[in-house]
């Protein structure tokens, strides 16, 4: 037998003048099309940094030029200059209401709904049926829950929750907003959280179930934690939607310009009782489209949204941060 | 020590030639490991009863009838070709099968002559506690992995400073306590492979139970800690009943006393190791330790 051994061939002789240190692998060896492709990644990547880029950098421009802090403290009133009409102060309360109390409905409600569909989720039929249920949810214009929302919140057994007067509900109110604000926020974080708790392996529950711990110590004292960052990133985008939505503060809140709290009930409850606005609310008024047409503070309360939303951007980055020092499995 | 029975063996290129114990015309294998790591068991007493234990999944049967003893100041090992029921088995000793699918027991294994069917599965778990194949620490510090199973439930309840003894000493009873005594509280999953390994046996150990079940707990790490994690399951056996379950036959002759061999959920045979290694009274158990199948 011949040596069937073939050689490699020499490698190739460096040029001159170079001496190379790595042998990499160059796209000049694709054919046409993955090379087009590969572009066409390259350009979209680009294109979407730059449009983020001119979004932020043109808001924070115009921000930093027309917001002023007394706007912050400073509730809107009528005028008919933008020197007299005040500034957005119910509007940023409002939001930060809005926020508070939404996110606190949806985030437990959100993480237990996950914490059931993955850890139990029997029977099967019922579980199928949930997830049908919140990706139905997720699907629906925020506009037609708010629709839905004047419905139920409009009904007299509800009408603790809003004004009303002999009998009639009024059915809008910081309560109505709020609650349809968590149903959109909801399927964000059931599904983050379910890919949280997914991407555990199932030997840790069974580490756990291996020393005599119930399903419930376990979900809650090495599960949960162990999701932490997906359940932030959840609440997170959870959170953007709420301060982002518009439609349900234009029809569950009252879309006032400041706050109308219901006369005679107890501290917080009047104002929650009653209608209000938001930084979406304003900036829909006071962009030129709106009724209150002054586009100065329409940018300078986007600005406003557009740090909270950074902010919590970077909240989110430090659970995730966290999380990576603490290490995970390898599969 | 038990004295090796067979010299070195020669690698045979040629498969025509007749193996040293064909020659003999013998009953024995050509098996041969580098060493057993164990010396006779000083002591044993009978801790589990496997008695007739037959485990469906809906049609099809994954072990067939076995009946073993389990006990305390030895290693049992249980070997077999993936697929022989061993891991179903061994996850049955503490109820664990009942978790994750619907798997139907007969006949019964008995803890301490009461059958484990009567026994609250937690409690069960905690007297039958068992380390798994990937190291799989929990992500928290060294300290609070231990301190998870030393308290009750869910509960945060049980300062560090009342934990803090049964803490060290179960991490000493796994080897590692010299090795993270200065930071007990670094994070768990931040450790080597061995080590992570070493704490689930730490943390396996801290519910005090009377019998450890390993399922191929070297089967993802490097040599070096397998020599180490070997050494300390030998050195475990007085205190618990251990039994492993393991791909590695020359794991199996280096550290265990007593060896099951199963195939297709039949256990083919039990016996000592040395006798199992070297002169199978099976058919099937000599072509398995000889490498003729796997």
């Amino acid at each position: 037998m011949e040596s069937s051994v073939a050689t490699p061939p020499p490698p190739p002789a460096p040029p001159e003048g170079k001496t190379p240190t790595k042998a990499v692998e160059g796209s000049a060896t694709w054919s046409f099309f993955d090379r087009l492709g590969l572009a066409f990644c390259w350009f979209l990547g680009l294109l979407f940094c730059a449009i983020a880029a001119a979004i932020v950098i043109y808001l924070l421009v115009q921000g930093i030029k027309f917001l002023k802090p007394s706007m912050l403290v400073t509730p809107a009133s009528a005028g008919y200059t933008q020197g007299e009409s005040g500034g957005f102060s119910d509007a940023f309360i409002g939001t930060i209401i809005l926020g508070t109390m939404a996110i606190s409905l949806a985030l437990p409600i959100g993480v237990a709904i996950a914490v059931w569909l993955v850890e139990y989720g029997r029977p099967k039929a019922l579980a199928r049926l949930t997830e049908l249920t919140i990706e139905a949810i997720a699907g629906i214009p925020s506009i037609v829950l708010a629709l839905f929302g004047t419905v139920i919140f409009s009904s007299v057994a509800l009408g603790f929750l809003s004004r009303s007067t002999e009998g009639v509900v009024f059915g809008r109110s910081f309560f109505a907003a709020s609650s349809m604000l968590a149903l959109e926020a909801l399927p964000l974080v059931v599904a983050s959280t379910r890919e949280g708790l997914n991407a555990i392996p199932r030997h840790v529950r069974e580490a756990s179930y291996a020393v005599g711990k119930t399903k419930a110590a376990t979900t809650q004292r090495i599960l949960l934690p162990t999701c932490r960052p997906q359940i932030a990133t959840g609440g997170m985008l959870g959170l953007g939607r709420i301060i982002g939505d518009t439609a349900i503060i234009l029809v569950l809140l009252g879309a006032t310009q400041n706050f109308a709290p219901v006369e005679g009930a107890p501290f917080p409850l009047n104002y929650l009782r009653g209608a209000g606005t938001s930084l979406t609310n304003f900036v829909y008024e006071a962009s030129p489209t709106g009724n209150l047409n002054q586009p100065q503070k329409a940018y300078a309360a986007a600005f406003v949204l557009l740090l909270m939303v950074l902010a919590l951007n970077a909240a989110t980055d430090l659970v995730h941060r966290r999380a990576r020092k603490v290490g995970t499995w390898s599969h | 020590m038990e004295p090796l029975s067979a010299p070195p063996p020669i690698r045979r290129l040629d498969p025509q030639d007749p193996t040293p114990a064909q020659e003999a015309g013998a009953q024995a294998t050509n098996f041969v490991a580098a060493k057993r790591s164990i010396a006779a068991p000083q002591f044993s007493i009978r801790r589990m009863e496997v008695d007739k234990v037959s485990i469906h999944y809906g049609a099809k049967e994954a072990v067939k009838g076995v009946s073993l003893p389990i006990r305390q100041g030895e290693v049992l090992s249980l070997i077999g070709p993936s697929g022989c029921g061993k891991t179903t088995l061994l996850r049955s000793l503490n109820r664990l099968t009942e978790l994750t699918s619907a798997a139907k027991l007969t006949g019964s294994i008995r803890l301490d002559d009461v059958d484990i069917r009567l026994i609250e599965p937690t409690l069960l778990r905690r007297r039958v506690t068992m380390v798994f194949q990937q190291p799989n620490p929990f992500p928290m510090s060294v300290f609070d992995n231990i301190a998870y199973v030393l308290r009750e439930q869910g509960s945060r309840r049980m300062k560090k400073k009342v934990l803090e003894p049964q803490v060290h000493s179960a991490l000493a009873r796994a080897g590692l306590f010299e090795e993270v005594k200065d930071n007990l509280k670094h994070p768990a999953l931040k450790l080597s492979g061995g080590q992570q390994q070493r704490l689930c046996i730490a943390r396996a150990l801290a519910a005090e139970p009377e019998v450890l079940l390993l399922d191929e707990p070297c089967s993802a790490l490097d040599p070096q800690s397998t020599a180490v994690i070997e050494d300390l399951i030998v050195k475990l056996r007085d205190d618990v009943a251990v039994v492993i379950v393991t791909h590695n036959l020359q794991q199996a002759y280096r550290i265990a006393d007593h060896v099951a061999f199963m195939y297709l959920g039949d256990l083919v045979e039990y016996n000592s190791a040395t006798r199992l290694f070297n002169t199978p009274a099976q058919q099937r158990t000599r072509e398995y330790v000889s490498g003729a199948f796997g």
